[in-house]
């Protein structure tokens, strides 16, 4: 799932700080959030209301809804079938609203066909090589292992293998619900019409009365960098792993070429990190960027440059190294050229949405990215909301997260099932899989601090090692650090970052707890099995000192089941 | 680490005494540099491994915020410690330069040893680089890095000028290194402008820095099959394992087995030669037959006139445990190999040269029924300083023996057979007589030793009487 360009992180700050917080709960109580608890609320579910979830539940039992009404093709029609247009299309049936997906190329997109999914096959095998690798790790647990190696050719077919299963999957899923997966590139045509077909060759035309762009995004290359697929490649190609060079340069250092330095250097790879900004891991919270370069980069068989543009990439040929020009990324001098034996482009990813039509509608894309509002509604050149065209994914820029498209398009059916829903992106967790993993949701601590400063409230930050974690002790695991933002005044929980064993996995506890408004003092009363790693955030919870008085109501309340 | 309690610092002080304290080590090198340690003294401060805690006995430097070379002012964060509990930024409380890092991120120092040298101005830097270098060859260091003292020796380091501390992105030299290359050369401080390249197009690789730097290269993963080796038996080098053979049966040692395995291999490190002799034994089968009776068994017998010889010959009872000395033994206990089930042990007769063939054997009877027992005490079959391995009650006319680790010399026995032999006088008769082997550790044991000492135990067995004495 981490495919997100560097200039992401920003953009999530930027779309965060304008989105209304939990605290608009309050005040618009007619609206509702994804997955907030009515509890929480004090909302008392109207009659109305169950009997529209009947007749939901009874349209989704019959399967794809029936002909939409007005005279349209389908209800719902979404161009792109990857995680988010799947997510939408899944939520739309249950729904009972009758969808459609058009997919010009394989179901399941960057995320399963060449992202998330495969590289996770990846980074299984390289936790697993590094263990094996980590001689003291080994003999500190009693084991031995004589050196270990691995097949290439294996490896990369146990990535290839996963993505056509998680993609045939994905695909069975649809077509159990009746979904239509049409095949070919849409393009908008008009107001709720959408044609379709081979590249050239729009046939079809269909309508909808809503649409839903969720054609997702492909590798950024910087001008100046040839690809050639063997020497120079993006991670559409690294993916496939069809070498192992003994040494790579890896251009950006967000999710996508920290994850890939994890699984190169375990295969025997040196690698060279070449950063545009001063430090390494923009985006992460600083303190987690310094832990984790402690941890990733610095023991490793890494080196970097930062604050340099790779300002001319040349594929290896005539018997000659790849090579890479940097320049300094403030003064643009020439400062020195690599020479190694691949380079791995990973600087981001840009929208894909050339070719969606967007001129036919009024609708001018801000740097390849769809403009949308907060509810994921297409803005036309005049600022003005588009009726019945949503956009959400990587291809609207606001969160490029494969399960950020999915939230946002289940948040986009709700509101064309009439029930009003904005995402609140500050509760989506993210998660690099690095060994060990890094994880974070919510705000990091300067931008927290500058959202305090700004709203005149004070915040306090707790700290937990996994030194201090039993289980990760007995796992011989204890690097790590987990951190917690949160509001003394009120327990508000701003953001919680991870670095450790198993993080991607231990931020949904904080996730949730920010998406549901669960503040720290009522959190801390749940109760965690001991000994696990998630001890690690009942520490934060428990170390976090609120100074408002009293626990809430909701925890001691019974829960009516 | 904005939120993390007012930073630690460091304990920097001038205090003579500690210097002189941490040069004691260094100080028979020479007279002569100390004069100028004198001068250097006021200029020249330590930065120590702080205390983070009161539980922390060492710290491992995470980073260094400052590089050899630059200057830093009083309060600026110059080095992050983990300790038991958490990381720190540690400060320091002078201004100076950072002439040399002692301790480089990665590896632990106790609390209150040296991690750096801060010289006053830049002056001063070459006095704080010497001192380094003599710190750093006195110092006992630290089990991270293998012996980096040994490393200085191999080859002296050129002395790093403070420009040269290889920060991550270094002017663009000729020789390219790879990443790990350059990871290895500020961990060994090497100086990768005079490592040549073997890598691909000329580049420096770890293997080249590791070699520069007069470490053995590790080994590669190679296609080697997996060694599975028995726990006790781990430290052993072992020789190249062999491929499996496709439908045999693997057992794998005992813990005995392990331990014979052990010894065997270690053997092979120490030089060994042999040297055979015939023995009539006519005389002592007859006494044999008269002592029988009592409970001597022939073994005893033997055993006594080893140890009777080597009473005469201390050199072939000495062992040679560091290559580079004779260890004279105190006592003859003479070690007798026995096999028993599954495996084979040596139970000790101590003093045999002092007991009498009765006692002896009245020990030796004990000694086999806990050997079999397997009850038998370390000091009971360790403590041997030569040993006899007799196979002759099986036939075997000769054969040579395998040094034991520890022990100069392993006497190996015939069977003793009729043999027609002419005296001097050219008479022809029939006499027994057995073949013994000796095998010596010839670095303290030489063939004219091992002759005198075999023609003194030939003494003894061909006129036995004095084994009854």
């Amino acid at each position: 799932m981490p495919l997100s360009a560097p200039s992401a992180a920003a953009t999530v700050v930027a779309s965060g700080a304008a989105s209304p917080r939990p605290n608009a709960i309050r005040t618009a109580a007619g609206l509702r959030f994804c997955g907030l608890r009515r509890e929480a609320l004090g909302l008392r579910s109207s009659p109305q209301a169950v009997a529209a979830r009947r007749s939901v539940a009874a349209a989704a039992t019959a399967g794809n809804g029936a002909a939409g009404s007005g005279g349209f093709d389908y209800d719902l029609l979404i161009i792109g079938a990857g995680v988010g247009g799947h997510g939408a299309a899944l939520h739309a049936v249950e729904k009972g609203l009758k969808t459609a997906i058009i997919e010009g190329d394989v179901v399941g997109g960057t995320c399963v066909n060449r992202g998330c999914v495969p590289s996770k096959a990846l980074l299984a095998v390289s936790g697993r090589m590094r263990e094996l690798q980590d001689e003291h790790h080994m003999k500190s647990l009693g084991l031995q292992v004589s050196l270990p190696g691995y097949d290439r050719q294996a490896v990369a077919d146990h990535a290839n293998n996963l993505a056509s299963k998680i993609r045939s999957n994905l695909t069975n899923s649809m077509k159990a619900l009746g979904v239509d997966i049409l095949t070919g590139i849409g393009t908008i045509v008009g107001k709720q019409k959408v044609r379709y077909g081979k590249v050239g060759f729009p046939d079809n035309e269909i309508t909808a009365r809503n649409i839903i762009i969720a054609t997702g995004s492909i590798p950024f290359v910087p001008k100046g960098i040839e690809i050639d697929g063997k020497t120079v490649f993006t991670s559409d190609h690294a993916l496939k792993l069809e070498s192992v060079p003994d040494w790579i340069a890896i251009v950006g250092s967000g999710y996508i070429g920290l994850e890939f330095s994890d699984v190169y250097t375990a295969l025997g790879s040196e690698v060279t990190f070449v950063e545009a900004l001063d430090q390494l891991m923009p985006g992460f919270d600083p303190e987690i960027g310094k832990l984790a370069q402690r941890i990733l980069i610095n023991p490793r068989k890494i080196d970097y440059h930062t604050g340099v543009f790779a300002s001319k990439i040349t594929p290896a040929k005539d018997g000659k190294p790849v090579l890479i020009e940097l320049i300094d990324a403030k003064t643009k001098e020439h400062k020195e050229t690599l020479e190694v034996d691949a380079a791995l482009i990973a600087t981001g990813r840009a929208p894909f949405t050339k070719g969606l039509g967007l001129e036919n509608i009024n609708v001018v894309t801000q740097r390849g990215f769809v403009p949308v509002d907060d509810r994921m509604q297409v803005m036309d050149a005049d600022g003005n909301v588009v009726p019945n065209l949503y956009c959400i994914g990587d291809a609207n820029g606001k969160l490029m997260l494969a399960h950020a498209a999915s939230a946002q398009g289940i948040s986009v059916v709700e509101q064309i099932s009439g029930r009003d829903n904005i995402l609140n992106h500050l509760s989506i967790p993210a998660a690099c899989f690095t060994h060990p993993e890094i994880s974070m949701v919510g705000l990091t601590e300067p931008q927290a601090r500058e959202k305090a400063d700004k709203e005149g409230f004070e915040i306090s930050v707790v700290k937990t090692s996994f030194k201090a974690n039993t289980k990760a002790l007995a796992e011989n695991e204890g690097d790590g650090l987990a951190k917690m933002i949160y509001r003394p005044d009120t327990g508000e929980i701003l953001g919680v970052h991870i670095l450790g064993l198993h993080a991607a996995d231990l931020i949904h506890e904080a996730s949730n707890a920010i998406a549901l408004g669960t503040r720290v003092q009522d959190i801390k009363f749940a109760v965690h099995a001991h000994p696990t790693l998630s001890e690690v955030l009942d520490e934060l919870f428990k170390a976090a000192k609120v100074k408002a008085a009293g626990v809430s109501l909701s925890v001691n309340e019974p829960v009516a089941a | 680490m904005a939120t993390a309690p007012a930073p630690f610092s460091l304990s920097a002080s001038t205090v003579p005494a500690r210097l002189r304290a941490a040069a004691v080590p260094a100080g028979a090198r020479g007279r002569q540099p100390r004069r100028g340690r004198m001068v250097v003294r006021a200029k020249i401060r330590e930065i120590f491994m702080p205390a983070l805690s009161s539980t922390m006995t060492e710290g491992k430097i995470v980073s260094w915020a400052a590089s050899e070379g630059d200057r830093v002012n009083k309060g600026d964060a110059v080095v992050v410690v983990e300790s038991d509990k958490a990381d720190m930024d540690v400060e320091t409380f002078h201004d100076g330069i950072v002439a040399a890092v002692l301790v480089p991120a990665g590896e632990s120092a106790p609390v209150g040893a040296p991690i750096a040298l801060l010289a006053e101005s830049e002056e001063e830097v070459p006095l704080a680089l010497a001192k380094a270098k003599e710190l750093s060859n006195g110092q006992p260091q630290q089990a991270a890095a293998p012996a980096p003292a040994e490393d200085a020796l191999a080859t002296p380091p050129p002395p790093p000028t403070p420009a040269a501390a290889p920060a991550p992105v270094s002017a663009g030299t000729k020789g390219i290194a790879s990443p790990q290359a350059k990871n290895l050369a500020k961990q060994h401080r090497v100086d990768l402008a005079k490592v040549t390249g073997t890598g691909p197009y000329g580049r420096i690789t770890p293997e080249d820095v590791e070699a520069a730097a007069g470490m053995q290269p590790k080994p590669k993963p190679a296609a080697a099959s997996p060694a599975v080796a028995a726990p006790s038996a781990a430290a052993v080098p072992q020789a190249a394992v062999l491929p499996p053979v496709p439908g045999a049966t693997v057992v794998p040692f005992t813990t005995m087995q392990a331990a014979v395995s052990k010894n065997m291999v270690e053997s092979l490190a120490v030089p060994a030669f042999r040297v055979g002799y015939p023995i009539v034994t006519d005389k002592l089968d007859e006494l044999y037959e008269k002592v029988k009776p009592k409970g001597v068994t022939m073994t005893v017998l033997l055993a006594k006139a080893a140890a009777m010889a080597l009473a005469q010959h201390p050199v072939v009872n000495a062992s040679c445990r560091d290559g580079k000395s004779f260890t004279y033994n105190s006592n003859i206990n003479i070690a007798v190999a026995v096999a028993i089930d599954g495996g084979l042990i040596t139970p000790v007769l101590q003093d045999a040269d002092k007991l009498d063939i009765y006692l002896l054997s009245q020990n030796w009877k004990d000694l086999v029924k806990k050997a079999r027992a397997k009850q038998l005490q370390p000091n009971e079959y360790s403590s041997g300083t030569f040993t006899l391995s007799n196979l002759g009650m099986f036939g075997v006319d000769r054969f040579d023996a395998i040094l034991p680790p520890g022990q100069g010399a392993i006497m190996a026995v015939g069977a003793s057979k009729p043999t027609v032999v002419a005296d001097k006088d050219g008479f022809f008769s029939v006499k027994s007589k057995m073949l013994v082997n000796v095998t010596a550790d010839h670095r303290i044991v030489y063939g004219a030793d091992l002759a005198a000492f075999l023609q003194t135990f030939a003494k003894i067995i061909e006129d036995p009487e004095s084994l009854t004495l």
